[in-house]
C-alpha cells in the first residue's frame, strides 16, 4: 500500500478540516464590512505621510531645497535623514539601505525626504514642490551596465557537481544560449500603507499591510532608536502581499513611524500607485547564460547555467532569493554534472524582493527552455525529454547534495496529467492544424513543477501561537502568520476548531500583533499553514489536554479516553459541552490559555559547504497548457489550461484550488503580458496599471480544469497537507513552453530565440528571428 | 447665472444628497471616503484602471432607470448630479448579503478582498441589465476589474450564477421610486457651484453651456472625465472652472438615418457601441474593448475626439470611416473632416470657447469592406500599441478607393495616405498587389519607441496590419486570421 493510502485509511472524520468552508472574511469582504488599514477611523488629528523622491537614478545630493514644501499649505513637518534619531537603515539584513537618502542616490525615486501634513492631498501636492540637486552619473540600469561595473551587492555564489564543462564537451548533442527573463510588479491591489499612533514612554503602535510584522517592529525601533519591546506591529489584513510585503513594508511603516514621533500625533502613510511602483521592489529580472550536453534520447550529461540577478541598488533578500534560483534551476530533473553559478548584480534600480516562488521561477523557467532546447534540437517530444531526465532510483540527488526520496511522485502526477488532457493525441491535431494554417499557430505544453518547502534560511522555520479559552468556550486564537488573502487565518482556524471539536463560529479570528506572538517568521515561502497550523495546533492541545484531566476528574474514566467532539466533551458514558466544561476549569484553577511554538523538523543547510536538508519536503505539479498565436502581430491566447496539483491531503480544498488557480493566473502574467520597462536614465516607465498589464477575467482560459492529485505528504505535516502558496505560479512556465511551441512550428528544428515576458512584440521578433535564422 | 441653482443633487438609500460648498475637482471617491466616511469602496489605482473603486450610478434612460457602474477615482462629485449612487454598502441587508455578494462568497471568489468592493458593483450593474450572460459577457462586465489572488474562475462562475435569472432586489422593488426621485432633482436648470474663479457648472442646454463656454474659455470642459480625472489625481493639475456636458440634453443624441449616423458629443461609448456595431462587426468588437465598461459609461465620443489622444481608438475607424465633426461656438456652427481635426500631438482646430457638438459617420456602401483592429499587450481594457482601421471599396475584384487610418504611428491619429494609393487599383485575388501596398507603411510613419512597443514592432504590425486586412476582405476567414473578434461569430449573432 502506498503511504497515501495508508494515511488516509488511518483518519478519522474531521469535522472542518478538509472542508470546502469559505474564508473567514468573504462575506465582510463582499459587503465592503472588511476594514484595511486605511479604512480604520483615524485618531484625532492624524496627520499624511508622502513620501518624495530623487530626480535621477545615481549620483550624489548636492543640495535639498525644501523650503517651498515647508511653507505649502497644511504642511507641519518635513522629515529627511537628518530627522532620523536611530539608524537611517531600512535593510533587512546587510545594512545598505537608508530610510532617506543622505548622501548618495541609489535609484529614480528613492526617498529623500517626506512630507507631513494636514491632509493626503496637501501632503502629495507639497512634495511636489521639493528640488532635489544632484551630481548626477550615468545609471548602471542592466545587467551589462552592471557586469562593466563589477557592481554587486553579494558574492558570486555556485553548485558545482563533477566537472560540467568536459560533461558537456564530451556529450553527443550540445546546445548553449542566452536567455532574458523579465521581473515582475507585485501589484497587490491595496497598496503600501502604514498607520502610526504615538503611545507613551516613547512607545509606537504601527498599523502596517506587512507579511512580516516582527520586521516592521525591529527596522521602527531601529529608526526610532527605542527597544524593540516599544513598537507594536498589528495587522489584521492585507490587500495582497506576494512577497511584496515581506521586506518592502518596512520603509513606510519607519517613515509613519518617524512622522508620529516627531509630530507626536497619529500619523498615516499610504503611497500612490505610481510611487509604490517606482519605490518598491519586484521579481528580480535575470539574464541567463547556459550550455548544455546531452544524448539523442534528450538525456542530460553535463550543465552550465550562469544566472546575472540585476538584484537592484541593494541586497534586500537577494542572499535567499537567488540562492532559491540555484536550488529550483533542477526543476525536476537529475542534472549528473553541472555548474549552477550566480552574481547578484548591482543597479540602480530599485532593490527587488521577494515575489511569490521568491526566485525559484526563475531557475525553473531557465531549466524548461533548456529542455525545451534539447527537444528541438533532437526531434523528440519535449514532453518525452522532461520525462528522459526526471529524478528516479539512483539518479536522486539534487545539485546541492538532497537527497529527492519521493521521486515517485512528479512522474506519476505527470503521467496522470498526461492521460486526463489527452495530450498525446492533441499533439497530433496541433501538427495537423499549424500544417494548415499560414497565420495562426498553436502550441501545447505540459511541463511539471518542484518546489522545495522550508525557508532556507533554517532558524525561519519556527513559528508561535497564542489561544485562549474562555468560560463560556469561545476561543480566541492568534498565532504569527499574517492574512493576505491566502486563507491562512481560516485554515488555522480550522485546525483549533478540530482539535477543541467545536463550531467555527466559536473560534474567534484576531490580528496578527507581535505584542501576542513575538519573534515571528515572515508569512513567506508557502509555510503560513505548516508552521502556523502545527504552532496553533500545539497550543490547543495543550489546553485541550488540561480540560481532559478536568473531564477525567469529574466522570472518572483516564484522560486519554476524553474525547472533544461535536461541541461536547465525551467521558465513558457521560458527556459535558464544551463551554461548560471550560467553566469548570476555570473554576478549578486551570489554565486555559496557552503558547504554542513549532520548529519544523529534519531541515539543516551549511551554505558555506552547500550542504544538508534545505527542505522539509517537495511540493509538485503538472501543467498542459494549449495556446494560439498569431504570426502577424504576436497577438497570443490561452485556450485550454489542465492542472493536476499536490497540495498533499488538502486542509481546505477551496482555499487551495483558488491558491491554485490564482498562482497559475499571476505567473501567466509574468511571462505574457507583464512587462516592466526602464529607460536608459533608470526611470520605471510603467508604474500604474494603464502601463503595467496584469491578467483580466478574459485572458484566463475558458476550458481551465483544476485538480488536486490524490496524495498525501510523506513528512509529518500539518494533517499530511502541503504548502500551496508559492508552487503553483510555476505551473504557468507550461504557458510560455507553450507559446514557444507555438513558434517553433514556424521554423522546425530550431532554437525559439524567445525571452520572457512573451508580449505580443517579443513573440514578433522571435518569429522574425526564428524565421530568419 | 442667476438662473442656476447653486449644488449638485444626488440620491443615496433613497434620500436626497445635496452638496454646495465643495472643490470643483473633488473625486467621487474622495468624497465618499473621506467626507462621508464610507470606507467599502477602495482606491486602486486612482486612474480608473483597477476598479476597485466602482460604484454604480442609477439614472434614467429612454424611461427606464438603469445602474452602470463607474470608476469613482475619476469620477468627478459634481458628475453624480441627478443620479442615484449606490455603493457597496448599500446593497445587503442587514442579515442577507445581495444575491451577488452571496454568490461571490459562496464560489469562494474573494481571497484577500480588497478588490471585492468593485467586483460587486461590477456584478450588481450586469445583474441589472437583465438577462443571463454569457461567459464572454461577464468577461466583458469584469474587464474593468482587477484581481491579483483569484485568478477570475470563481468571480465568473459566481456572476454567470447571480446573473442567470433577473435580478429582485431591495432596487428593483423600488424602481418607481427612484425613477420619481431622479426625475424631481434632475428637473429644471443647470447648476453653477462656486464662484467665477473655481466653480463646477452643470448646463442643462446647449444654449447655457455655449454661453458659458464664451464667458469661460479657460474653463474645462468634461464630459466622462475618463481623461481629466487623470489629470487631477494624477498630474495635480489645477482644474478649478470645470464645465460638465452631462446634463446637457442637445448632445446626447444619436441620429441613426439612411446613409449616416449621428453620434452627439456627449454619447457614451456605451451608447454608441450599437449604432456602431451595426455599421460593421470591426466597430463593435473595437467598442468592446475599449476601455472597460466604468470607461464605456463614463466616456463619450466626444470626448475621446476632443482629447486628441494620438492612440484614442474612435478616432482612426471613424476617420476611415470618413467621418465629420460638427464644433459650434457661441451661435457659430461649422464642420470639418475629422482628421483635419487632429493638428499635432494633443493640438486641436478648437477655438478657445468652441467645443465639439457631434460628430457625423458615413454608413458604409454595398461595395465598402471595413476592417478595424486593435493591437495591445494585453486583449482587454488596454492601450493601443497600434490601431489600424480601413475602408475600402471594391468594385470587379479591384480596389476603386481606400481609406487607412492609424493610431498610435504618429503624434495625431493619421490616415496613410502612400498605403491608401498604392491599394488603388490593387487586385483582390492577386495578393502580391496589396501586399506591396502594405509595404508603403515605412512612407506614411515613422513611430516612437515607447513602453506600449518599439518603433520596430509598430511599424512591422501596421504593414501586417493591412495585410491581414486584405486578406480577410478577399475571402479569407477571420477566424483563420485572428485570434479574436470573429466576424463570423458576429455574423451569426445576429
Amino acid at each position: 500500500m502506498p503511504p497515501s493510502e495508508a494515511l488516509r485509511a488511518e483518519e478519522p472524520a474531521l469535522r472542518h478540516v478538509r472542508q470546502k468552508l469559505p474564508h473567514d472574511s468573504a462575506a465582510k469582504h463582499a459587503r465592503g464590512a472588511a476594514p484595511y488599514i486605511d479604512d480604520l477611523p483615524e485618531p484625532e488629528g492624524t496627520l499624511h505621510v508622502v513620501p518624495g523622491g530623487a530626480p535621477v537614478a545615481r549620483g550624489r545630493i548636492v543640495a535639498l531645497r525644501l523650503d517651498e514644501v515647508r511653507a505649502a499649505p497644511g504642511v507641519v513637518a518635513v522629515l529627511t535623514a537628518a530627522d532620523v534619531p536611530g539608524r537611517n537603515d531600512i535593510s533587512p539584513s546587510h545594512k545598505d539601505e537608508p530610510l532617506f537618502a543622505a548622501d548618495e542616490v541609489l535609484f529614480h525615486g528613492q526617498p529623500v525626504f517626506a512630507v507631513v501634513a494636514t491632509t493626503r492631498d496637501a501632503a502629495r501636492r507639497a512634495a511636489r514642490l521639493g528640488r532635489v540637486e544632484v551630481a548626477a552619473e550615468r545609471p548602471s540600469v542592466t545587467v551589462e551596465d552592471a557586469l562593466e561595473r563589477g557592481e554587486t551587492v553579494l558574492p558570486d555564489y555556485a553548485f558545482t557537481r563533477g566537472d560540467a564543462s568536459s560533461a558537456i564537451a564530451g556529450a553527443p548533442l550540445r546546445l548553449d544560449g542566452q536567455f532574458r527573463i523579465g521581473g515582475q510588479e507585485h501589484f497587490y491591489l491595496e497598496g503600501q500603507v502604514a498607520l502610526a499612533i504615538p503611545g507613551e514612554d516613547g512607545a509606537m503602535h504601527v498599523h502596517s499591510s506587512t507579511q512580516h510584522p516582527s520586521e516592521v517592529q525591529h527596522v521602527c525601533a531601529r529608526v526610532l532608536a527605542v527597544p524593540d519591546a516599544m513598537v507594536t506591529c498589528e495587522v489584521r489584513r492585507m490587500g495582497g502581499g506576494f512577497g511584496g510585503k515581506e521586506s518592502q513594508a518596512s520603509t513606510w511603516a519607519a517613515m509613519a513611524a518617524l512622522a508620529a514621533r516627531v509630530t507626536g500625533r497619529a500619523c498615516k502613510l499610504r503611497l500612490d500607485r505610481d510611487d509604490d511602483m517606482a519605490m518598491t521592489g519586484k521579481r528580480h529580472d535575470f539574464r541567463v547564460d547556459w550550455s548544455v550536453g546531452f544524448d539523442e534520447e534528450g538525456r542530460i550529461g553535463g550543465v552550465d547555467m550562469e544566472f546575472l540577478a540585476r538584484c537592484g541598488c541593494s541586497a534586500d533578500l537577494s542572499q535567499g532569493v537567488v540562492d532559491r534560483t540555484m536550488f529550483h534551476a533542477d526543476n525536476a530533473y537529475f542534472l549528473p554534472e553541472l555548474r549552477i553559478g550566480t552574481k547578484r548584480l548591482k543597479t540602480n534600480t530599485v532593490s527587488n524582493t521577494a515575489f511569490r516562488g521568491f526566485g525559484g521561477p526563475q531557475g525553473m523557467l531557465a531549466m524548461e527552455r533548456v529542455i525545451d532546447a534539447i527537444a528541438w534540437r533532437t526531434g523528440l517530444d519535449p514532453l518525452d525529454v522532461r520525462y528522459a531526465n526526471l529524478y528516479g532510483e539512483g539518479r536522486d540527488l539534487t545539485p546541492y547534495g538532497m537527497q529527492v526520496e519521493d521521486h515517485d511522485v512528479a512522474p506519476a502526477l505527470m503521467r496522470q496529467l498526461e492521460a486526463q488532457c489527452h495530450y498525446r493525441a492533441r499533439r497530433a491535431e496541433i501538427a495537423e492544424f499549424n500544417a494548415h494554417s499560414p497565420i495562426l499557430r498553436r502550441g501545447i505544453a505540459l511541463t511539471p513543477v518542484k518546489f522545495g518547502i522550508s525557508f532556507t534560511l533554517t532558524h525561519l522555520n519556527q513559528a508561535g501561537a497564542l489561544v485562549h479559552v474562555y468560560q463560556d468556550g469561545s476561543v480566541h486564537l492568534n498565532h504569527g502568520g499574517t492574512e493576505m488573502g491566502q486563507g491562512l487565518f481560516q485554515k488555522v482556524a480550522q485546525v483549533v476548531a478540530e482539535e477543541f471539536g467545536i463550531g467555527m463560529d466559536r473560534v474567534r479570528i484576531t490580528a496578527t500583533v507581535t505584542d501576542k506572538v513575538p519573534n515571528t517568521a515572515p508569512t513567506a515561502a508557502s509555510s503560513g499553514s505548516d508552521l502556523n497550523g502545527m504552532a496553533a495546533r500545539i497550543a490547543a492541545r495543550q489546553i485541550r489536554d488540561r480540560m481532559a484531566l478536568v473531564a477525567s476528574g469529574m466522570f472518572d474514566v483516564p484522560p486519554e479516553e476524553v474525547a472533544f467532539r461535536d461541541d461536547r466533551v465525551f467521558a465513558g458514558n457521560e458527556s459535558i459541552a464544551f463551554g461548560d466544561l471550560a467553566c469548570r476549569a476555570f473554576q478549578a484553577r486551570v489554565q486555559l490559555s496557552a503558547a504554542g511554538f513549532y520548529r519544523t523538523p529534519k531541515v539543516t543547510w551549511d551554505r558555506a559547504k552547500a550542504e544538508g536538508r534545505p527542505f522539509y519536503y517537495f511540493a509538485y505539479g503538472a501543467a498542459c497548457t494549449e495556446v494560439v498565436v498569431d504570426t502577424l502581430t504576436g497577438e497570443n491566447r490561452v485556450v485550454r489550461a489542465d492542472i493536476l496539483h499536490d497540495v498533499g491531503r488538502s486542509l481546505n480544498p477551496a482555499i487551495d484550488i483558488g491558491q491554485i488557480e490564482g498562482g497559475f493566473v499571476q505567473g501567466m502574467g509574468w511571462l505574457t503580458t507583464e512587462e516592466l520597462v526602464y529607460d536608459g536614465e533608470g526611470r520605471l516607465r510603467t508604474h500604474a496599471p494603464s502601463t503595467y498589464k496584469i491578467p483580466v477575467a478574459s485572458d484566463v482560459p475558458a476550458d481551465f480544469r483544476v485538480a488536486l492529485f490524490d496524495g498525501a505528504n510523506r513528512e509529518d505535516t500539518i494533517y499530511h497537507s502541503k504548502a500551496v502558496g508559492e508552487p503553483p505560479l510555476m505551473l504557468a512556465i507550461s504557458v510560455f513552453a507553450a507559446l514557444a511551441d507555438a513558434v517553433h512550428s514556424v521554423a522546425p528544428g530550431r532554437v525559439v530565440p524567445l525571452d520572457a515576458p512573451a508580449t505580443p512584440e517579443a513573440i514578433l521578433k522571435a518569429i522574425g528571428l526564428a524565421g530568419a535564422a | 447665472m442667476a438662473a442656476f441653482r447653486d449644488g449638485i443633487r444626488m440620491a443615496m438609500r433613497g434620500e436626497v444628497v445635496e452638496v454646495r460648498d465643495f472643490a470643483p475637482a473633488t473625486t467621487l471617491l474622495d468624497w465618499l471616503r473621506l467626507a462621508r466616511r464610507r470606507t467599502g469602496t477602495k482606491e486602486g489605482c486612482a486612474e480608473g484602471d483597477c476598479g476597485a473603486c466602482t460604484v454604480v450610478l442609477g439614472r434614467e434612460r429612454d424611461g427606464r432607470l438603469v445602474y452602470e457602474p463607474v470608476n469613482a477615482c475619476i469620477t468627478l462629485l459634481g458628475q453624480a448630479d441627478g443620479a442615484e449612487v449606490v455603493t457597496v454598502e448599500d446593497l445587503g441587508a442587514a442579515d442577507a448579503l445581495h444575491p451577488v455578494q452571496a454568490a461571490l462568497v459562496a464560489h469562494h471568489g474573494t481571497q484577500c478582498g480588497f478588490c471585492t468592493p468593485g467586483i460587486v458593483m461590477s456584478l450588481f450593474a450586469l445583474a441589472h441589465d437583465g438577462g443571463a450572460p454569457s461567459r464572454q459577457q461577464v468577461c466583458d462586465a469584469l474587464a474593468g476589474n482587477l484581481c491579483r489572488c483569484t485568478g477570475y474562475r470563481p468571480i465568473v462562475e459566481a456572476a454567470m450564477e447571480a446573473c442567470a435569472a433577473p435580478v429582485a432586489d431591495a432596487f428593483s422593488a423600488r424602481e418607481a421610486e427612484t425613477l420619481a426621485l431622479l426625475r424631481r432633482i434632475g428637473a429644471g436648470p443647470g447648476a453653477f457651484c462656486g464662484g467665477e474663479r473655481a466653480f463646477f457648472a452643470a448646463p442643462a442646454s446647449e444654449d447655457e453651456l455655449a454661453a458659458l463656454c464664451l464667458a469661460h474659455p479657460d474653463a474645462t470642459l468634461v464630459s466622462g472625465a475618463t481623461d481629466v480625472g487623470l489629470w487631477i489625481t494624477k498630474a495635480l493639475a489645477p482644474v478649478d472652472k470645470i464645465v460638465w456636458l452631462g446634463r446637457v440634453r442637445d448632445l446626447d443624441r444619436i441620429e441613426d438615418g439612411e446613409g449616416e449616423l449621428s453620434l452627439g458629443a456627449t454619447v457614451t461609448h456605451a451608447r454608441a457601441t450599437p449604432a456602431l456595431a451595426a455599421i460593421d462587426p470591426d466597430l463593435g468588437e473595437l467598442m468592446r474593448r475599449f476601455g472597460s465598461r466604468q470607461v464605456r459609461t463614463a466616456g463619450t465620443v466626444g470626448g475621446n475626439i476632443a482629447n486628441g489622444s494620438p492612440i484614442g481608438d474612435l478616432p482612426p475607424a471613424l476617420i476611415a470611416l470618413g467621418a465629420t465633426l460638427e464644433l459650434r461656438k457661441g451661435d457659430h456652427i461649422r464642420t470639418l473632416p475629422l482628421e483635419s481635426f487632429f493638428l499635432a500631438y494633443r493640438k486641436q482646430d478648437r477655438e478657445p470657447g468652441e467645443y465639439v457638438r457631434r460628430v457625423i459617420v458615413p454608413k458604409l456602401g454595398p461595395n465598402d469592406r471595413f476592417r478595424a483592429f486593435k493591437v495591445t499587450k494585453r486583449f482587454d481594457e488596454d492601450i493601443s500599441a497600434v490601431m489600424m482601421a480601413c475602408r475600402v471599396t471594391v468594385e470587379d475584384d479591384a480596389v476603386t478607393a481606400a481609406r487607412v487610418a492609424f493610431g498610435g504611428m504618429a503624434g495625431v491619429p493619421k490616415r496613410a495616405a502612400h498605403v491608401e494609393e498604392a491599394l488603388l487599383g490593387s487586385s483582390l485575388g492577386e495578393g502580391t498587389s496589396w501586399r506591396r501596398a502594405a509595404d508603403a507603411v515605412s512612407r506614411d510613419f515613422t513611430p516612437l519607441d515607447d513602453h506600449r512597443a518599439s518603433a520596430a514592432y509598430r511599424s512591422q504590425v501596421a504593414r501586417n496590419l493591412v495585410i491581414k486586412a486584405m486578406a480577410e476582405i478577399a475571402g479569407a476567414p477571420s477566424s483563420a486570421t485572428r485570434i479574436a473578434g470573429w466576424r463570423e461569430a458576429a455574423d451569426a449573432a445576429e
